[in-house]
């Protein structure tokens, strides 16, 4: 076991722990409630999962850089209304570029709030809990007090998330999920291999550091800040494409849902390690058990909250107790290692 | 005095004036006792709860359980009233939640080292988790009529109970800040944890004492707030957090502690409701209001 512990790295091994309980968690709920299991229950979490997921990818890179983006929830209300808006006026415009309009107008919120955070020096949780509701207050002027309705949107924009690219059984994999899917893997695979991505990581773990590496912390955190942004619209899209009906409350909330994602995903709140698969998987997790415990007949749906409450509290105390514990073993290790090689060459 | 004007609190006196003086030369009724009152009344609970959440980000940590904590009080209450318990008791009841709720931030984020931001996000979801099961999407309205008259009513005067308790909180907590040793190491700890240490604070129990008058003080906002509207629901004081976090930042607190004072935080709370109010006579939804007050919030760093 602790030989396991030495070779596996914290972050794969936050990754097993995490599809671990979410096995664990589908086989106590498949025990409790009849028909559980079944295509219903992965077509209604994963359309979710298809928003969230790319809001919390979002969220993450901003969190690796030692930052909090607020404004996420504003945003996705932004981009879904005004993407509504433009596809309602325009109904032959093409998909592709209705989803370059969505990132378009994330991208703009994000390169607001990064010139504050980043060249201002503003300290992101004041300048984004600022903008959330300046943003907010932006889509209640642009809307006028009127909502998007289904009605108004082309059929090709409503079937998409509901489109079924392949199956596995009973398992429909939709094209929102697998759009979402696609780009959370991208994004993983640019954070791991991309040298440039890297630098997030450098600026989060010790901005001194990485400054006197030759990196530009500015632009880097600015470029987190511009990505969540665009993230946020394109998830705006997805909310749009996936309710149709848009108010002026769309998106309220999912600020600190994402974070929430993002912790249980083992992100480290603190900036400098984390992995957008771990927030994917926080983002299932949190959905499992919300559309888990809607079902469950034991307890009222009401506690769905509480529970999401405490799972957060243990996720992260788990990881950092786990996380000590590491490092203290691989440190005792080390010792051990050296020592036994001092009394060999002696 | 010319260097105090400069400073951050001379500019809130001075945006603070400037409201004043517009609002009052557009509407007659601003200056107007009753409309003062209402201007506190209609914010009280929020007001009360940056008091306590002043000292929180000095000692360099946040919570932001606050609106959930007030939630959850007032649905406690609301539920054992309905289920025939003794108001006075039930007020009790709650304030112990509230105790025992910022003992729970407390111990997350001082025997396992914890940052408070996380702790207090899980607990903002799980208490409002918590109000919810308790009330669930029901509304509960009958409460004895002397809790109602509590917060309806003047206790002095024009002046409710609530507005009473915030002006002898003020006063008391002032105190404590600026002039007590608690409130010197408050600062030590939010400037510079290490330091506090080796200087031989027990930082571990001072955050803890923080979080649990955090906790009590919301519980006790919550029922004001109950006491006011006269009914609860499950989503009572929701998104508070933000509204009283921006009081205080407004108020020249660094976000990194170590900083600030109540005199800010008392001209930023008066800047934050005339503001408001002002707009609100001279009609400006409540979304302008908030992102000029947002806005005011960048600026203030």
């Amino acid at each position: 076991m602790q030989g396991l512990l030495h070779r596996v790295s914290p972050q794969a091994l936050r990754l097993l722990v995490l599809v671990g309980v979410i096995a664990l968690l589908v086989i106590f709920f498949s025990s409790q409630i009849e028909n559980y299991l079944n295509g219903r229950l992965f077509n209604r979490i994963s359309s979710s999962v298809a928003v969230m997921a790319l809001v919390a990818t979002g969220q993450t890179l901003v969190i690796l850089t030692r930052n909090i983006d607020l404004s996420v929830g504003a945003v996705i209300g932004f981009s879904a209304f005004a993407t509504g808006s433009l596809i309602a006026g325009l109904p032959d415009l093409h998909p592709v570029l209705l989803v370059l309009y969505a990132a378009l107008v994330g991208g703009a919120f994000g390169v607001v709030n990064g010139l504050l955070v980043a060249y201002a020096r503003v300290p992101s949780i004041i300048v984004t809990l600022a903008t959330m509701a300046i943003y907010r207050s932006f889509l209640v002027e642009y809307s006028g007090a009127k909502s998007i309705a289904t009605e108004q949107l082309p059929q090709w924009l409503t079937d998409f998330p509901n489109m079924q690219l392949f199956s596995i059984g009973d398992f429909q994999f939709r094209a929102g999920f697998c759009a979402a899917l696609a780009l959370v893997v991208f994004v993983h695979l640019a954070l791991s291999r991309f040298r440039p991505a890297r630098q997030l990581f450098a600026v989060g773990s010790n901005p001194e550091a990485a400054h006197m590496a030759g990196i530009n912390a500015q632009r880097v955190v600015f470029t987190a800040f511009v990505l969540s942004g665009v993230m946020a619209g394109l998830a705006g899209f997805m909310f749009l494409a996936r309710f149709g009906n848009i108010t002026v409350v769309a998106g309220l909330g999912f600020e600190l849902k994402s974070v929430a994602s993002a912790v249980v995903g083992g992100v480290n709140i603190f900036g400098g390690s984390g992995t957008v698969i771990g927030a994917f998987l926080g983002t299932i997790l949190v959905d499992l058990i919300e559309t888990s415990l809607v079902r469950w007949q034991m307890v009222s749906e009401f506690w769905r909250e509480a529970v999401l409450g405490a799972l957060i509290l243990v996720s992260v105390a788990t990881d950092t107790i786990f996380n000590r514990r590491l490092a203290s073993l691989r440190a005792a290790r080390a010792h051990r290692v050296a020592l036994e090689k001092k009394e060999a060459s002696a | 005095m010319m260097k105090r004007l400069r400073s951050w609190e001379g500019f809130l006196l001075l945006v603070l004036m400037v409201i004043v003086a517009v609002s009052a030369s557009t509407s007659p009724q601003f200056l107007t006792v009753g409309n003062q009152v209402n201007l506190f009344q209609l914010s009280i609970e929020k007001v009360i709860v940056a008091l306590m959440m002043t000292f929180i980000i000095i000692n360099a940590e946040i919570d932001l359980s606050v609106g959930s904590m007030m939630g959850l009080s007032a649905c406690a209450f609301g539920w054992m009233v309905q289920q025939g318990v003794d108001a006075g008791l039930a007020i009790a009841i709650c304030l112990a939640i509230g105790v025992v709720g910022g003992a729970v931030n407390g111990w997350f984020v001082t025997a396992l080292g914890l940052p408070s931001l996380v702790v207090t996000l899980a607990t903002l979801i799980g208490f409002r988790g918590l109000a919810r099961v308790l009330v669930e999407d029901r509304g509960i309205n009958a409460f004895p009529a002397w809790f109602n008259a509590l917060g309806q009513q003047g206790l002095i005067g024009p002046l409710p109970f609530a507005l009473v308790s915030f002006a002898v909180l003020f006063v008391l907590l002032y105190i404590v800040l600026e002039h007590s040793g608690f409130g010197r190491k408050t600062y030590v700890i939010g400037s510079n944890r290490e330091v506090a240490e080796f200087a031989g604070i027990d930082t571990a129990r001072h955050k803890m004492i923080l979080f649990i008058g955090s906790g009590a003080i919301s519980a006790f906002a919550g029922l004001l707030y109950a006491a006011r509207v006269g009914a609860v629901r499950g989503d009572v004081a929701f998104g508070f957090e933000l509204d009283i976090i921006t009081m205080v930042l407004l108020g020249g607190v660094s976000i990194f502690g170590g900083s600030g004072n109540f005199l800010g935080v008392g001209l930023s709370i008066l800047v934050i409701l005339s503001l408001r109010n002002g707009m609100g006579l001279a009609n400006i939804t409540g979304n302008t209001q908030t992102s000029v007050i947002g806005a005011l919030l960048i600026l203030s760093v």
